[in-house]
């Protein structure tokens, strides 16, 4: 019987012992009702964030984490990193003595050091890389999405722990790339076993890393299982064992949470929360979600070529009535494109009033008369939009009393996102986006760049001014002088409407009136670092 | 015989050929593409997708796919998920036991129950019993199975705290599977308390797969028990002075049972889709689910794979039941 097995088995005692039935209770093991099972178990090849918490946010670190809680880089594996005066170059200093795990199915011979950085950022780079394509249909598609494939220069080995990044053009949320899960920093050493086993496929199945939990096994579809990494570079961890209970059921979650058959979940049912929050077992964070819902005019399309329009639209929507009917309160109403929690944020945005008759009135101005508006409704629940139908009914209500007659359609997901992109689409689209590094460029260049349109920009809208500052906001390290770009470019989006913004939704988390140290990300991560029980 | 063989082994890989391409074309029949759901709302630039459209195969004509696929599927290679880049027949093996072993249970379950209450409700016909048996089958028949699910668990494992909420066993047990039933595993384990812990996440899923195939094989035992107990081989083994018992267990029931038995059998399709919905309430991973997440992630082979192996498998066992009752009865042959 090897250790871990000893372990549960002594916890299974434990609790018996206690009079006690659930898995969940035993001492140091933390479980999480999970809400979805990984698509697989390296960070580089998906975009989920249930995957990135089953691997990334468990067993992998990167040269830069975000500070718990916050979207903030700091140090990760790299403990110190400088950036040239032309902007171009970026150097990592690697912490020293950062072991990877031993596990069951592999033991280091070694520590971090730069190859296995190198390794890590290169097989998503480079097409003749020997792990470039080694599993069916490779697709690193958030090191693609984030532009890194036209960005690098080149990446070099200064020495053995230093790393050098070149970069074509200046850009400053570089730092803020480096700490997203795809960025995971892998084992070379472990890679070119797999290699020399002939089972590369294992990488996307077993992972091994630097983080403070060790793979232990997965059971698809039901159970992933980790210990607490004995040799973290963070300290050691106060729980023992983690463990994901993937249950898809956000009604049934909370039930296994209610019998304490699991110690957190994500995503409860919005109408579950105040029940929960009335639980004396029970308690729930909240934290304002990164995260914006919005509905895109296509404004390359008369009457929403004209600003007016639009503004008067943008006056006819009660957000607050969305707020109260969609999300039961668990939401603020949206006025700038960004959430609040995001530095830059523009707290001096004047919304536009909820007003019908004002609305009305400037509709007849603009010689707009039997408007008909087909207003697409996402089919799926979001964290940003958890009912889109709902909201579509509600925006179809407002315009009624505006005179314009609204007619909701929905397609399935894939074909809703496929067709929605269209240039000449038909009618206003109700979707949303969630930060993917907290940098405003990931919001107002990726939803409303030029670039963008046909796009991620949905308004199809492309502003010479607004794309301008953000270029050169993008272009620019001094975070005030930044911030001062993404302030004007907020001004010239709410002058221009191309979008009406409808919501920030708040990101609830309800959890066992015992569990210690987790901090809410405003990323909508769920990482486990640090957590504690002290039922 | 062999004739006959030969026949059915010819008919079973004519439909195995159509099963083939219903399954294949269906779900490119649905809008939207496997590539473009890996970015998500993250939106793919066009020369992305067009190579990893290249990369997957699917930019070749849609018959060199299919034949390609079947080729594949001769040679035993179902394909790989594009989502967690595993061979898809290793995952339907993976997954399989559990629904087969809730699908099992629950079906017993059903059994067990349905038939002794038919025949009871019809022995007692117009009694509060039958009324009240029959009621609640009704009853069980409407229930929607999420609601039913979800009322069980509140109630059973919350309220009275009886049975677990979800999962096949208790976390704390952890061993590798070894014929993937977890009723089977758990006593091979030799963990104390471990095929406990199995039994106790079986009951709700089983009761609640089980409720609408209860109900129906219920109704249709005391209509079939009904029908038989008014023949006159009945009256006249009640004239011969045969006890009540003797009469309805052996000349009446086992009449009755013909069409029930087809009852039971037309169940397993409705078991099947009603095991989507409570693998889904009891966190139960069984393929229902893994191939509902598929049709919404468009990964083709998955779908396609496990819609053949289903078909395929439920082709073997019917040439089996054909070729068993040719040998039983020999007109059939012919």
């Amino acid at each position: 019987m090897n250790t871990y097995k000893k372990l549960i088995a002594a916890t299974a005692l434990a609790v018996l012992a206690g009079g006690m039935t659930m898995g969940a209770a035993s001492a140091k093991t933390f479980v999480y009702c999970s809400e979805a099972s990984p698509e697989g178990f390296d960070p580089g090849l998906y975009t989920g964030g249930n995957t990135f918490d089953a691997s990334a946010h468990t067993v992998y670190n990167r040269l830069l984490e975000f500070k718990p809680g916050t979207t903030e880089p700091i140090p990760g594996l790299a403990e110190s990193w400088e950036i040239s005066d032309d902007g171009l170059q970026y150097t990592f200093k690697l912490r020293k003595g950062v072991k990877f795990q031993t596990t069951d199915f592999f033991t280091p011979t070694r520590d971090l050091n730069a190859d296995d950085v190198i390794f890590s950022y290169e097989r998503q780079w480079k097409a003749d890389h020997p792990w470039n394509k080694y599993v069916t249909g490779t697709s690193w598609e958030y090191f693609a999405g984030m532009g890194l494939p036209e960005l690098l220069q080149s990446i070099e080995k200064v020495d053995d722990m230093t790393v050098k990044f070149t970069l074509k053009r200046r850009e400053a949320p570089f730092l803020a790339n480096v700490a997203m899960p795809f960025a995971s920093i892998m084992s070379k050493e472990y890679a070119d076993k797999l290699q020399a086993d002939g089972a590369m496929n294992q990488l996307n199945q077993k992972p091994l890393g630097t983080g403070p939990f060790a793979f232990v096994g997965y059971q698809q579809d039901a159970v992933i299982r980790y210990k607490a990494n004995p040799d973290y570079w963070g300290g050691k961890q106060k729980i023992d064992d983690l463990v994901f209970a993937i249950t898809t059921d956000a009604s049934v979650r909370y039930q296994k949470l209610k019998a304490g058959e699991c110690h957190l979940m994500p995503y409860p049912n919005p109408s579950d929360v105040a029940s929960m929050k009335a639980d004396p077992n029970l308690k729930v964070a909240e934290q304002e979600g990164l995260n914006v819902a919005y509905f895109a005019y296509n404004t390359t399309q008369a009457p929403f070529d004209k600003v007016e329009v639009r503004k008067a639209l943008n006056m006819a929507i009660n957000k607050q009535a969305i707020v109260d009917g969609v999300f039961q309160g668990l939401a603020t109403p949206a006025k700038n494109p960004i959430p609040p929690t995001m530095w830059s944020y523009d707290e001096a945005t004047v919304d536009d009033k909820y007003d019908p008759e004002a609305a009305k009135k400037m509709l007849e101005e603009a010689g707009v008369k039997d408007l008909t508006l087909k207003v697409w409704a996402m089919p799926v629940a979001r964290p940003y939009m958890v009912n889109a139908r709902r909201a579509a009914e509600l925006i179809q209500s407002d315009f009624q009393k505006v005179g314009v007659k609204v007619e909701i359609v929905s397609y399935e997901w894939a074909e809703y996102l496929d067709k929605s992109k269209d240039k000449n689409r038909d009618g206003a689209v109700i979707l949303g986006w969630t930060g993917d590094n907290g940098d405003p460029d990931n919001f107002l260049d990726t939803l409303l760049g030029c670039d963008a349109v046909g796009g991620n920009n949905r308004a199809q809208w492309c502003n010479k001014e607004f794309d301008e500052l953000v270029t050169k906001a993008k272009e620019t390290t001094d975070v005030a002088e930044r911030t001062a770009l993404y302030k004007q470019a907020q001004a010239v989006f709410k002058k221009e409407a191309p979008w009406a913004t409808l919501d920030h939704s708040l990101s609830v988390v309800p959890m066992r009136k015992g569990v210690e140290g987790f901090h809410q990300s405003p990323l909508g991560d769920f990482a486990f670092d640090g957590v504690d029980i002290v039922e | 015989m062999l004739k006959f063989f030969v026949g059915r082994v010819a008919v079973m890989f004519l439909t195995f050929v159509g099963v083939s391409i219903i399954a294949f074309s269906f779900i490119r029949l649905l809008p939207g593409d496997p590539v473009a759901l890996l970015s998500g709302e993250r939106v793919m630039s066009p020369e992305r997708h067009a190579a990893l459209m290249h990369d997957l195969g699917f930019d070749r004509p849609i018959v060199i796919q299919y034949f390609d696929y079947l080729w594949g599927v001769l040679r035993g290679d179902f394909g790989t998920s594009i989502v967690t880049k595993q061979p898809v027949l290793d995952q339907f093996f993976q997954l399989f036991p559990a629904t087969l072993e809730l699908s099992v249970c629950a079906i017993l379950f059903a059994v067990i129950i349905g038939i002794p209450a038919g025949v009871f409700a019809a022995i007692k016909r117009g009694s509060f019993f039958d009324q009240a048996i029959m009621g609640t089958a009704l009853i069980g028949f409407s229930m929607p199975i999420f609601w039913w699910g979800l009322l069980l668990i509140m109630l059973v494992s919350n309220t009275l705290q009886w049975t677990p909420v979800s999962g096949r066993i208790s976390l704390m047990f952890f061993f590798p599977p070894v014929t993937g039933f977890m009723l089977i595993d758990s006593l091979l384990s030799g963990e104390t308390g471990a095929f406990k812990s199995a039994v106790s996440h079986l009951i709700l899923p089983t009761i609640v797969l089980g409720t609408i195939p209860l109900a129906v094989i219920a109704r249709q035992t005391r209509s079939a028990m009904l029908e038989v107990l008014s023949e006159d081989y009945v009256r006249t083994a009640r004239a011969k002075g045969l006890g009540p018992l003797r009469v309805i267990g052996v000349h009446a029931l086992r009449n009755a049972m013909i069409p029930v038995v087809t009852t039971i059998g037309l169940q397993v399709g409705v078991m099947l889709a009603g095991a989507i919905l409570t693998e889904t309430i009891f966190s139960w991973p069984g393929i229902g689910k893994w191939m509902v997440d598929s049709v919404s992630r468009r990964d083709y082979a998955v779908i396609q794979g496990a819609l053949l192996i289903i078909a395929a498998t439920i082709m073997i066992v019917n040439l089996v039941v054909d070729l068993l009752y040719g040998l039983i009865n020999p007109r059939i042959r012919h």
